[in-house]
């Protein structure tokens, strides 16, 4: 080297050892890995769920809320394998692991209207974002079917799931409240066909705790829209609130003493009937058809016109029809009514009893008894104002004898024409005999009459009056006359006066002789006695 | 090799801090400078091991400060969380190229070279080798001066929350990963000045 006489310095050539400075990687690697931790504990289950469109989803933004709390976030949205629809992939978080279970529901919540509702208003903000239903299940999945439309009950709400049947839907839509004494506890969540057609079938959810009012002879009933008939009662209007008129309504009601008052089990299945009347008629049980032939017509009677049996609805019009007869070259109304025995109650129980009731046969011979004393089809005026008629089966004192055969079927009932009817024919037949009156010639010799009599009258004026008159003064004079002759001191009047002063005597004359005579009597023979003082008579 | 050697080779010393030249016999005696009185050492010491240390801290925090989202937008219409480098995508969609590739050299490229080079110059320096000695002292100098301008998406953040403050409007909040990023920032500046870059020139010629 340069210099050779420095000392040649030592080089302390350290060991290596391990510096305080390594803490700084050391504490930057536990920060890490507290974090790594931290996250691998957060981190929940990612979950695949597919949908028809990923509308309104966005990667990294949309959120998935469980009762409006976050409880995971879209990472992925791809198209499927088939392009039939889109796979949203979901991050849970670790505590909503349980969510993602067998029977959990997805949606999609975006801003949806309808009558009478609105729901994910929010969302027009704050975009939208996926719904959570929960199931009981604990059975874990990864792979879900996302709903298109939002369940019927969002976070299961206590309460009864009820089915109804009904022949149509009537006013019913999704969503349209269901009424108990006209307050609302329910709401529509789902209308089906049935799987055969034949009708459709209505959920109701009836929230708790009114759905303890839903027992197994609870009744259900169409309360929707504006409900109008025109019938022989006359004019009904029924509606349960506006929003019911808007989208119609359910409204259920239990019979007031009832065996039965177990609460009914979700999923319990009903029968939709169509007014409240009918719904809290009492069963109907089997239908039986009658026929009835009017010869008149029939105005005013429509199909389901109300059939009443001694002032009882038991039934009603099923349908009319018009028939030719051939031979009496007539158009007889058939008229086939239904009717339901069993509504005549107390009586339909006494005759069941009695086994008429029983079959067919049995309810043919009763109906034929009954048609031999009297009972026939008749329709009658139930609204005077309307002119709806409705058949009256009832027992006409001193009805003709009607044929009546107990095999044909459906039953034939005899018929009266209506009372009106009746009515009717007997005051044209009263104005039949007034129009064969002879009128005209009635008329002329009332006309020739009054003639004759004008004629008496004309002379009465001109002939009778004037000697009438005449006859009247005579008379004024005689009267004057008698006046004067009546006067006091006319000559009549003084010889009266001694005439009757005269009577007088004469009448005290013959009072003594008559009391002389009675004490002699002999003195008719023999003559007046010797007279005495006191004794003779003057 | 025309140049004569390093300094230690020749016995001299030079102080850091005022440039002072001391004889090794002096530095070794008094072990300070002898005008500023600053440790003089002939070598940092355990440099390599300390740049290492600060180094593999950096590239520790630099996991989280990339993974975790640096700041928290909220608008109308909901808020989000952006990570560096989601920011740089959303600039470059938004149309602002320059803007994003700004950031992404600031965020990402300069604290990745930072560490590349500093690994670089460790591994080279512990193999004492011959190669381009003076481009890796180059190197070094441009490693100690761009480290601060990582710093840039700090202050990006820090301005953004400020200013981004219109309640239901919008607000800005930082968020974990913007710690991160600060710490990758100065623990990998506090690992190129650990560096001795005069380890560069002491290759097994120079001892020799």
């Amino acid at each position: 080297m340069a210099e050779e006489n420095l000392p040649v310095p030592q080089i302390r050539s350290r060991r290596w050892r391990p510096s305080l400075v390594w803490l700084v990687p050391m504490a930057a690697a536990l920060v890490g890995l507290s974090l790594l931790i931290s996250t691998w504990k957060t981190m929940g289950p990612r979950i695949t769920i597919s949908f028809q469109t990923a509308e309104g989803l966005e990667v990294g933004k949309t959120l998935v809320k469980y009762r409006d709390v976050t409880i995971g976030r879209v990472t992925a949205i791809a198209v499927s394998p088939d392009h039939g629809n889109v796979l949203v992939t979901v991050e849970l978080a670790k505590s909503a692991q349980d969510v993602a279970s067998d029977d959990t529901h997805f949606w999609v919540v975006r801003p949806r209207f309808g009558v009478g509702w609105v729901s994910g208003l929010n969302t027009l903000l704050s975009g939208s974002f996926i719904g959570v239903q929960t199931g009981a299940s604990r059975l874990p999945r990864r792979r879900f079917v996302g709903l298109e439309d939002p369940p019927p009950l969002e976070h299961g709400p206590h309460g009864t799931l009820v089915l109804l049947h009904a022949d149509d839907l009537g006013s019913v839509s999704l969503g349209a409240p269901v009424y108990f004494r006209r307050l609302q506890v329910g709401r529509v969540i789902d209308e089906r066909l049935e799987p055969d057609g034949r009708g459709v079938q209505v959920a109701l959810f009836i929230d708790a705790p009114s759905d303890r009012f839903v027992n197994e002879s609870t009744r259900f009933w169409n309360a929707g829209g504006l409900d109008v008939s025109l019938g022989a009662g006359g004019l009904n209007l029924k509606t349960q609130s506006l929003i019911s008129v808007l989208v119609g309504g359910i409204a259920f009601e239990s019979p007031p003493v009832t065996s039965d008052v177990r609460p009914a089990i979700s999923g319990t299945q009903f029968f939709l009937y169509k007014d409240q009347a009918a719904a809290m008629a009492p069963p109907d049980g089997e239908p039986h058809y009658v026929r009835m032939r009017f010869e008149q017509s029939l105005r005013g009677l429509s199909i389901g016109a109300p059939v009443e049996f001694v002032g009882v609805n038991i039934g009603s019009v099923f349908s009319i029809d018009l028939d030719y007869d051939a031979t009496t070259q007539r158009f007889p109304v058939v008229v086939t009514a239904v009717i339901y025995p069993r509504r005549m109650g107390r009586a339909y129980e006494v005759l069941a009893q009695q086994g008429t009731a029983q079959s067919d046969d049995s309810m043919a011979r009763l109906v034929g008894q009954l048609v031999a004393r009297g009972l026939r089809a008749q329709p009658r005026p139930g609204n005077l104002l309307t002119g709806q008629l409705y058949l009256a089966l009832d027992f006409i004192a001193g009805a003709q004898t009607a044929r009546f055969d107990p095999a044909v079927r459906p039953l034939e009932i005899p018929t009266m024409r209506g009372s009106i009817d009746e009515l009717q024919l007997r005051i044209a037949s009263i104005v039949d005999k007034i129009d064969a009156l002879p009128m005209a010639a009635i008329a002329r010799h009332v006309d020739e009459d009054l003639t004759g009599i004008h004629a008496a009258i004309d002379q009465l004026n001109n002939q009778m009056i004037p000697s009438v008159t005449g006859t009247f003064g005579a008379a004024h004079m005689t009267l004057g006359n008698i006046d004067r002759v009546l006067a006091d001191d006319s000559p009549q009047m003084d010889s009266l006066e001694q005439t009757l002063e005269q009577a007088r005597k004469t009448m005290g004359s013959i009072r003594a002789l008559t009391d002389y005579l009675d004490r002699h009597p002999e003195a008719l023979i023999r003559g007046r006695k010797a007279t005495k003082r006191g004794e003779a008579a003057p | 090799m025309t140049l004569p050697g390093t300094a230690r080779a020749m016995g001299f010393v030079a102080c850091r801090s005022c440039g002072l030249v001391s004889t090794l016999t002096d530095a070794l005696r008094r072990g300070r400078c002898a005008r500023c009185a600053s440790t003089l050492h002939v070598r940092e010491t355990a440099s390599a091991q300390r740049t290492l240390a600060w180094l593999v801290a950096g590239m520790l925090l630099y996991v989280p400060a990339n993974v975790l989202p640096v700041m928290h937008t909220n608008g109308v219409g909901g808020g989000a969380d952006s990570t560096i480098f989601s920011g740089i995508v959303s600039f470059w969609r938004a149309g602002a190229w320059d803007i994003a590739v700004i950031i992404f050299i600031a965020s990402v490229a300069v604290p990745a070279t930072k560490v590349l080079s500093l690994g670089l110059l460790l591994w080279t320096v512990q193999r004492r080798s011959e190669w381009a000695k003076a481009h890796r002292t180059k190197l070094y100098r441009a490693v100690d001066i761009i480290g601060y301008w990582s710093m840039l998406d700090v202050v990006v953040v820090a301005l953004t929350t400020a200013l981004l403050q219109f309640k239901a409007l919008g607000t800005a909040e930082p968020r974990p990963g913007i710690v991160f990023f600060c710490a990758v920032v100065v623990t990998t500046m506090v690992a190129a000045k650990s560096f001795d870059p005069r380890l560069i020139w002491d290759t097994r010629a120079a001892d020799g």
